[in-house]
This record gives C-alpha cells, structure tokens and sequence, in this order.
C-alpha cells in the first residue's frame, strides 16, 4: 500500500475560546512547534496540506490562502482538504497519500479554526449547511440534527441519558490534564442531567465549546523518519467513506458510513479484530452520544453496546480500551479541523509514552483516531501503530 | 453593467432567495496589535525583520513566512515610499458606478520589503507614474482608532 | 517512564472583558451575501407540488425506492429516475427533538420539535425535515402516526412553510 509513512512530530496552540492570534499566528505556532519537535526545518518540508472548517467561521474566504504563511506553504506544493468536522482527520490522509504515493518524502499538515471571529455565535454559521429550499426556511439549527440522531440512537437501543453523561464525565475530567484544554471539568453525571436543555435530549453539558486553535503534524517516508527519530509512530491504515446527503432518507442510530471508513483502514492495516488489536481510541466527540455512536461504526463494541463499556470503565484511562484519554472535544475544546488532528497528536503522545499525566495506563501498540462532519455523514479513520 | 444584473423573472416556485447572516469580529493578532497600536499613539510604521532572510515586513508579523523564523525585532520604517502600482477604480463593490473614482496604489514604505495597498489622494489619475514617492496623511491622533483607517491615504511627496 | 516533555503550548485566550473595555484591537464586518437560490429542477416541481396540497416523490424503478425530497437521479443507482408519484400528506416520525434554541441561540420557552418524518407511499425510512405542532412536547414519541397542517391554499406560496407543521393524526 505505497510507501511507509510515519508522524515524525506534532504541535498545537491551546484552545481557548477567544484567542488574541490570528488564525495566521496559531497556524504558524501549531507548525513551527511540530517542525520543532522533530528537529526539520521548513526547508525539509516538501509539501504543506491545510484542514479548515468553513470560512464563515474564521470570517475569510479562500481561507487555505490566507492561512498558507503560518502553515508554512510559502512556495511550496499546498493543498487544502475540507469535509467538515472529519476535517482535522481526514487532512492526515492527504498528507499520507503524497508520503505513501512516493511525491513527497516529508508533508507538514496544518489544521486551524478560528470559530471566536463569527458573531454573535458561530453556531448560526451551521445555518447554511442545510438544504436552503428544502430545510433552511424552518429556521433550523445545528443543534436539531444532533438531537434527532441522539433521540434516534437512544431509542433504538433503549439507551439511557444518565449512561451517555458519563462520556461527558469522563472526557471532561481526562482534559484536566491537557495542557492545552478549554474545559476540563470535574462533573458529575447529575450536573448534566440538570444542565440546561437545549434541544432534547442534548442540554448544555453533552456539548463541546466553540474554540479557536490549531494543531500540526510532520509526516515523513521512511528514510526520513529513521534519521529524524527513533521513535516513528507509523500510519498504518486509512480509511473514509461517506454516506447520502438526503440526511433525512437513512437511519441515524448507526453511523455506517464510519464503519465503512473503519473496514478500509483495517484492511490496510491488517487489523482483523478491533476489539483486541485496537489499544486505545481517540472517536470524535463533539457531543457525549458521539463518542459512543463512533466506538460502535468502528466496531469496538457491538452495536448499542458502547454505554455499557461506558459504565464499566473499561474506556476510562485505567481502562482495557481508554477512549478519549486526550479529554476529547468534550474536555480539551472543539476548534473543528484542529480538534480532529488534536486526536492524532494524542494517539502519537500515547504510543510513544509520553502523554504525562495523561498516559494510559495499559501497554498500546496501535491506536484509531475517528472523526466525523458534514450533515452527518462523513468518516475519516487512521490507523497508527508503533 | 454586468456585474449589477440579477435574475429578476423567476416564480416563486423556482428559486428561493436568502442571506448569510455572517458577521465577523477580528482581533489584530499578535503582531497586528503591535503595529495598530505604533500607528494609532506614534503615528509611525513597525515592522519585523528577519535576520536569516533580510526581509522586513511591514505591517510587522511574529514569523518570517519563508524560513519560519519568530521575529522578536521590530523597528520603525518611513511613513513615506515608493509607488509600486496603480489602478483607477470606477465601480463600487455592487458594480454600481462610483461618483468619484478612487485611486489605489501599491506603496512600498522606505525600509520595507514588503508593499501597502492603500488608496491615493490629493493627485489625479494623469499625473501618477510607478516609481513616484508619496507619503502617509494620517487622520488626528484623537481620531485615530487603530486600525488601516487610521491612514486616510498617500500623498505625492 | 512517562517523559512529558516541558513544553510551553502558545495561544493567548482573551476575555469578553478584553473586547468590551477595548483592550485588544478589533475590526468588525458584515458580510453582505445575498443569494438567489434555484429550486432546481426536481425541488422546483416538488415545491409546485406544495403549493397544489401535494407531496411528490419520485421512483427508480431500478432499486426500487420510492424517495423523497425528490431528485433528478437516484443517487444509489447513479441513472435517471423513472416515475414522478404522488405521497400521501401523513407520515411516522421517525425522531424528533424538542428544541428550546433558536437558529441563533436565542433560548426560547416553548420548545420547537424538529422532526425527521417518513413519508407515506415512500419507501421505509425515507423521510424529510419538518416541524410538529399542536402536540403536548412531553406526548411526542417515535413512531407517532401525523398528518400535515397545510397553509390555507390560496396563501400558499410554493416553499416547504405550506405545510405550516404536522399534527398527530387522530385515532
């Protein structure tokens, strides 16, 4: 499958929920800090892949082109990937693909978001992902479609809300040891299940903030990855699919388009049983219910089975599978594209034991990182492994 | 006027008309306080330079895009340059005609590597030729908000 | 055994303090972003559909759905669709949410209940977006049998706001 590709180095800003920098300057702190941690210099660097979100959000169009300097894409082979939410995972997969395909022998990949520049808030941004003959004269909001998948979900597997708060619980309690985190918390499930009801059966808590910030990666061929460290953690497999955008024509309790992307990169990574071959999984988590729905499309568990694992610790860090041991979305802040690469910078800490406070506590070999976007209907998967 | 034409002969029933409410709140960034924040209470222009590349960036930034480089060293270039380029606009952002032709020109500030844009005034349109000097008129320093406004334009020197 | 490294992550988080007292330097901008919308061929018919009291599917004959919104091609089988149908004004609600925020994050007292409603004389699990009303919030269940309220026809204007909301069908 192409040549050998490892993350050599990684970086990030904190998330914050209004920064001071541009989103030129935290691209470029992202960038520079994981050219750094790897000992490359811009000069060694052969292409330059961009993840972003939506301009509206940062207030720029062409927002790859505005945000090239700080990603380091002076004259240099540039591209920007964009599939919403599944951005910050899927702009990993660019990066392997020129390092896999044999173009490039090193890609530095950039994710940012600036969400704070939208006003009064960014959700009102989500407004225009709907359908606008069709849905936007309902004046729906991004909220709804979390609901109707989370009600969908709930009810298909007679779920309750008080197992899928300890996601929040435990995301939000494992960000107090990020560095970088918004809203690392210490909650209870009660403190949730009193916290506001935006749209039922989603209330305040189940929810990641709005943020800004940004994260980078250094992917490197083999030769380059050998020579700049000794420990190469190596993209394995990748994967990504994508279901109908008729949204409302399919069913919402099962994620099968993340599954389809979990089958592809397994098949490339050689992976034939998840549940034992997969030691620790960062799943996107901008609500509490996703991170359960992600668990189950990649077939960690079986299908509604997720909350129990939950409520039996086995995803907590000291868990046979700790999932979201970063903090998650939930905990460490959800600057969109950014926070999906955050989920690969975490599986390259965990791997190579240097996640701090944050290491889990079992032996891992391999990780997944998830992510999810669109309306509902994207997935991106990889794969690492050491 | 092409650019002012709309669909106007469609049925209710075949399109459906809309805005996208975005508003957008910007803060300078590091490097864009700094420089706001010298135009505003100095009147003056700050830049960074690189010392690997020799580039000096006006307005100044925290990074040398080429060499990627945190720039710590800032200092103050002429508030006066070179004319780099010119247009004549004579349209608005509608495509509607303008009462008054803007001038816009590209001025690179004496000790910059990089260029402004910013619009010109007091001169006309058949008196301007690359490679003239013109200078800041900057608005009162009471009135000055931080921020490219603060520069009402570039006069011929 | 666990080697943090010491690093010092950049990013300066500001206040709404910072903004409100003037402490940073802002600029603000309204974009001014005006569309006009085609309907498109198959919504453009659809909306038509509306404005007479009807919901109109379309069919491909291959896989054998019956959709709804309509579309010019069946996207599964990538090929023309076959058959315009009309589907009956009732449907299931397939999920729903009960929604006290707005569009844009204005909270509200009586919820809204979005709803996600399969459509009769469609295929199972074909469903559009809509609005449920004259309902008891806490009554909504799935799987609740509704019917749509229609604007009165002659203020009818072809948009999917014709069906003003749907009501539970009455036993």
């Amino acid at each position: 499958m192409g040549r050998r590709v490892a993350i050599v180095g990684v970086g990030m800003t904190k998330f914050v929920r209004r920064a001071q920098e541009t989103g030129q300057e935290l691209a470029y702190h992202a960038a520079k800090m994981a050219l750094d941690s790897c000992g490359l210099h811009l000069g060694q660097v052969d292409g330059v892949v961009l993840g972003s979100a939506p301009d509206s959000f940062d207030g720029v169009h062409m927002k790859g082109e505005y945000l090239s300097p700080g990603a380091g894409a002076w004259g240099k082979p540039y591209m920007r990937c964009f599939v919403g939410g599944a951005t910050g995972v899927f702009s990993v997969i660019n990066g392997w693909y020129y390092v896999a395909s044999g173009l490039f022998d090193t890609c530095l990949v950039v994710c940012e978001e600036k969400m704070s520049s939208f006003q009064p808030h960014a959700q009102a941004a989500f407004l225009t992902i709907f359908d606008h003959t069709t849905e936007r004269p309902l004046k729906p909001n991004l909220l709804w479609i979390f609901a109707l998948e989370m009600n969908r979900y709930m009810s298909t597997y007679g779920l309750r809300k008080e197992d899928i708060a300890l996601v929040a619980v435990k995301n939000k309690n494992n960000a107090l040891d990020h560095p970088c985190a918004q809203i690392a918390d210490k909650v209870t499930v009660e403190e949730i299940l009193k916290s506001e009801v935006l749209a039922w059966p989603v209330q305040r808590l189940d929810v990641s903030p709005v943020s800004d910030g940004a994260t980078a990666v250094v992917l490197a061929n083999e030769t380059v990855a050998r020579r700049v460290t000794d420990k190469p953690v190596w993209i394995e497999g990748v994967g990504w699919a994508l279901d109908t955008a008729y949204w409302t024509n399919r069913d919402l309790c099962y994620p099968r388009y993340v599954e389809e992307a979990a089958r592809m990169a397994y098949k490339m990574a050689g992976v034939t049983d998840p549940r034992h071959q997969i030691h620790v999984a960062e799943p996107y988590d901008p609500f509490d219910y996703k991170e359960l729905h992600h668990m189950e499309g990649l077939l960690l568990c079986g299908k509604g089975e997720a909350p129990q694992l939950t409520v039996d610790g086995v995803t907590r860090r000291d868990g046979e599978l700790p999932v979201c041991p970063s903090g998650g979305l939930l905990g460490v802040g959800n600057p969109i594209s950014a926070a999906g690469l955050m989920k690969v910078a975490e599986l390259f800490w965990q791997l190579r034991g240097e996640a701090g406070k944050r290491q889990i506590a079992r032996k891992a070999k391999r990780g997944i990182a998830q992510a999810w976007g669109d309306l509902m209907q994207v997935g991106a998967v990889v794969v690492v492994g050491i | 006027m092409a650019l002012k034409e709309r669909v106007e002969r469609l049925t209710q029933t075949k399109a459906w008309y809309g805005e996208l409410p975005v508003e957008s709140l910007y803060t300078a960034g590091i490097a864009g306080e700094r420089f706001f924040r010298t135009l505003k209470d100095n009147g003056e222009f700050s830049g960074t330079k690189c010392k690997c590349c020799g580039i000096v960036y006006v307005p100044g930034r925290i990074f040398c895009e080429r060499c990627f480089a945190p720039l710590e060293e800032w200092l103050t270039v002429a508030s006066y340059g070179t004319l780099e380029s010119w247009t004549v606009v004579y349209v608005g952002l509608d495509g509607s005609r303008l009462a008054e032709p803007i001038i816009v020109g590209l001025i690179r500030l004496d000790g910059a590597s990089t260029v402004l844009v910013h619009r010109l005034g007091e001169v006309t349109p058949d008196t301007l030729s690359i490679g003239m000097k013109f200078t800041a008129v900057l608005k009162p320093k009471t009135k000055r908000e931080g921020a490219i406004t603060d520069i009402l334009y570039f006069k011929p020197v | 055994m666990n080697k943090e490294k010491k690093i010092e992550f950049p990013g300066t988080g500001l206040s709404d303090a910072d903004f409100k007292e003037g402490r940073v330097l802002t600029t603000r901008w309204k974009v001014d972003a005006r569309y006009t919308w085609d309907a498109g061929v198959a919504i453009g018919r659809y909306l038509e559909g509306i404005k007479k009291g009807v919901i109109l599917g379309v069919r491909c004959y291959k896989c054998g759905r019956t959709m709804v919104p309509p579309r010019i091609f069946c996207e599964w089988c990538f090929r023309n669709i076959d058959e315009w149908v009309e589907l009956k004004d009732t449907g299931t609600v397939n999920t729903f949410s009960l929604c006290y925020v707005t569009w844009d994050v204005k909270r509200i007292k009586e919820p809204q209940i979005p709803a996600v409603i399969e459509i009769d004389g469609a295929s199972p699990g074909m469903g559009i977006m809509h609005l449920l009303g004259e309902v008891d919030p806490q009554k909504v269940h799935i799987g609740m049998r509704v019917k749509a309220v229609w604007r009165p026809a002659g203020e009818r204007e072809g948009a999917i706001t014709d069906i003003l909301y749907w009501k539970p069908l009455e036993k």
